[in-house]
């Protein structure tokens, strides 16, 4: 393979990695600090690419950007309204706007499952004419997907260093406190939720555009994937200030990408990504606590074949 | 300064569980109270406190605080006025939060979007170094490390840091070894005293019971069985109560908790 080829599936890689990225932050949001599995994740992330694409085709590019993040708001206060205002289970409320926004992005894109942006004026389009003189020519997914992560991962640490950011931790880390504080978990969960949603439908909105197409399912496994990469970057980064970590989940994602090539290279087929993800996700969970009970289960197998005899 | 009329609580009504857990109760907190309250496990006492804070709605009476109906106002919007420290230190702060970020919080200075001052930074330095456990030096931690008393201590702090209307405490030493509750609880009254909190605190310790406060109360199947305050009080023995504790509730006090204590 020439170094030209390599570079090239670096480059994809790291463009994937950083727009995902924005997906794995929503989820640093919603996951790790808020403590909520959202579920909705999938659909969200359509909604942004569908919704996105839809304006951009009606010749807004830089509006698309908004209306997505707009979407996602909305989506994401569903989600949040469900479980904190109906009752229903934070878990099933993922999944039941998730299995509503289905049918609901399919009628954003006017009843297609799938809708073409070839001819269509995007950011990426616009970005390529403006770096067109300049050395990074043809780099414009690269270059606009790094200026975006950059922009939300500061503009994620600052919000949650206010007050507000403050209350959504405490939310996730111990609700009796943030009541005893006078401030209503509900309205911290679903600002919470809003944000998060807002940057998965970004990302998404971001993916469909890069790639010039958006289909119906371009968001499905998106949950486990960014959970993989979350999850990747807490091994590398895991403590530490939230600058530190949010740094560390988007390096998860570019990661996560990284193998992900190398592995096609090795011949493994494409349709295999989502059962990989799957197993990092496993493992990621399940290491920890298996490692825990090991102690006990290598003494129980011990006190088995001994019969009881420990030092025999 | 806390009004209680009537209020009655009753848990899984209609089943075989069924629990009158607080009955026809009514207390009258004066401004500068400091009541301690005793009394056997399921006497109603932690219930009381919980329907003070509103974690659930009681079945019928009215709860004044400052004057003020709360009877059905969330728990979040009575917080304001009420501090409320737990037996279980864990309760009051938030581990993956440092100890400044839980100040901060506690604090509830500035808007949604403002960042934590450099002089609110000082003002908790300072608050920190009279509880005298070195808290100072570690605001950038996160409280998970601390042990329970410090924790405890740090969640006096907080809930103190807006001085409330009404301190409740339930047990908040009882899961200390001696020395950190005794700590604790000379913070407690420092802090009770600078602010002239009006307080309500549950123990299992006669003695302590005895020795605090202006007032105390005694608690049986969800009733004040005894009220005594003042002079009436300083010159009770715990013998005292035992007796007018069996002649009020009609039996004896049978928690060795508290028998075990006196000393």
């Amino acid at each position: 393979m020439s170094v030209s080829a390599i570079l090239s599936l670096g480059q994809t890689a790291l463009e994937l990695g950083l727009i995902y990225s924005l997906t794995v932050l929503a989820l640093f949001l919603s996951y790790s600090m808020l403590n909520v599995c959202d579920l909705s994740t999938d659909g969200c992330f359509t909604l942004g690419a569908s919704v996105g694409a839809v304006v951009a085709i009606s010749g807004h590019p830089f509006l698309s950007i908004f209306a997505a993040m707009l979407a996602g708001v909305c989506s994401g206060f569903v989600t949040a309204f469900l479980q904190t205002r109906m009752g229903v289970e934070s878990l099933l409320a993922g999944i039941i706007v998730n299995t509503g926004l289905y049918s609901v992005n399919i009628a954003v894109m006017g009843g297609s499952s799938l809708l073409n942006m070839n001819k269509t004026t995007t950011v990426f389009t616009m970005g390529k004419n403006v770096l067109a003189s300049t050395p990074w020519k043809d780099k414009q997914v690269l270059v606009i997907a790094v200026l975006m992560v950059a922009l939300v991962i500061v503009l994620l640490t600052c919000f949650l260093r206010t007050r507000l950011g403050l209350a959504i931790r405490a939310t996730g880390n111990n609700p009796d406190m943030v009541r005893s504080s006078s401030i209503n978990p509900i309205f911290t969960t679903t600002v919470g939720l809003c944000v998060a949603n807002a940057f998965t439908a970004l990302s998404g909105c971001l993916l469909s555009q890069s790639q010039k197409s958006v289909s119906i399912d371009i968001g499905s496994g998106v949950v486990t994937i960014a959970l993989a990469s979350l999850l990747i970057g807490n091994t590398f980064m895991g403590k530490g200030s939230i600058w530190k970590r949010a740094i560390g989940v988007v390096l998860g994602s570019i990661i996560f990408r990284l193998v992900y090539a190398v592995a096609l290279r090795l011949n493994m087929p494409a349709f295999m990504l989502k059962l990989v993800s799957s197993i990092i996700v496993i493992m990621a969970i399940s290491g920890p606590y298996l490692r825990s009970r090991w102690p006990q289960l290598n003494r129980r197998m011990r006190h088995r074949r001994t019969g009881g005899r420990e030092n025999a | 300064m806390l009004r209680i009329e009537h209020i009655s609580k009753t848990f899984y009504a209609g089943t075989v569980n069924e629990k009158r857990a607080i009955e026809d109760l009514s207390l009258h907190l004066f401004p500068g109270d400091f009541a301690t309250i005793i009394g056997s496990n399921g006497a109603g006492k932690s219930t009381l406190f919980n329907a003070v804070c509103g974690d659930f709605q009681t079945d019928s009476g009215t709860i004044w605080l400052d004057g003020e109906d709360v009877t059905f106002t969330p728990v979040h919007e009575r917080a304001r006025q009420i501090g409320r420290l737990f037996q279980d230190p864990m309760r009051g702060s938030a581990p993956g939060m440092s100890i400044e970020e839980n100040l901060a919080l506690a604090a509830g200075k500035g808007g949604w979007f403002s960042h934590i001052k450099k002089d609110e930074k000082e003002l908790f330095r300072e608050k920190l170094s009279q509880l005298g456990m070195g808290l100072e030096d570690r605001m950038k931690q996160p409280v998970g490390l601390l042990s329970g008393g410090q924790r405890q201590a740090l969640t006096l702090l907080m809930s103190t840091m807006i001085p409330p209307k009404i301190l409740l405490l339930d047990e908040h030493t009882a899961a200390l070894d001696p020395a950190t509750a005794k700590k604790v609880l000379d913070i407690t009254k420092q802090v009770v005293e600078d602010h002239h909190i009006t307080t309500l605190m549950v123990t299992h310790n006669m003695q302590q019971a005895l020795e605090m406060g202006n007032r105390i109360l005694m608690m049986d199947s969800g009733r004040i069985v005894l009220d005594a305050r003042d002079e009436e009080k300083k010159h009770m023995t715990a013998d005292d109560l035992l007796q007018q504790f069996q002649e009020n509730a009609g039996k004896r006090l049978d928690n060795d908790r508290i028998l075990l204590r006196k000393q």
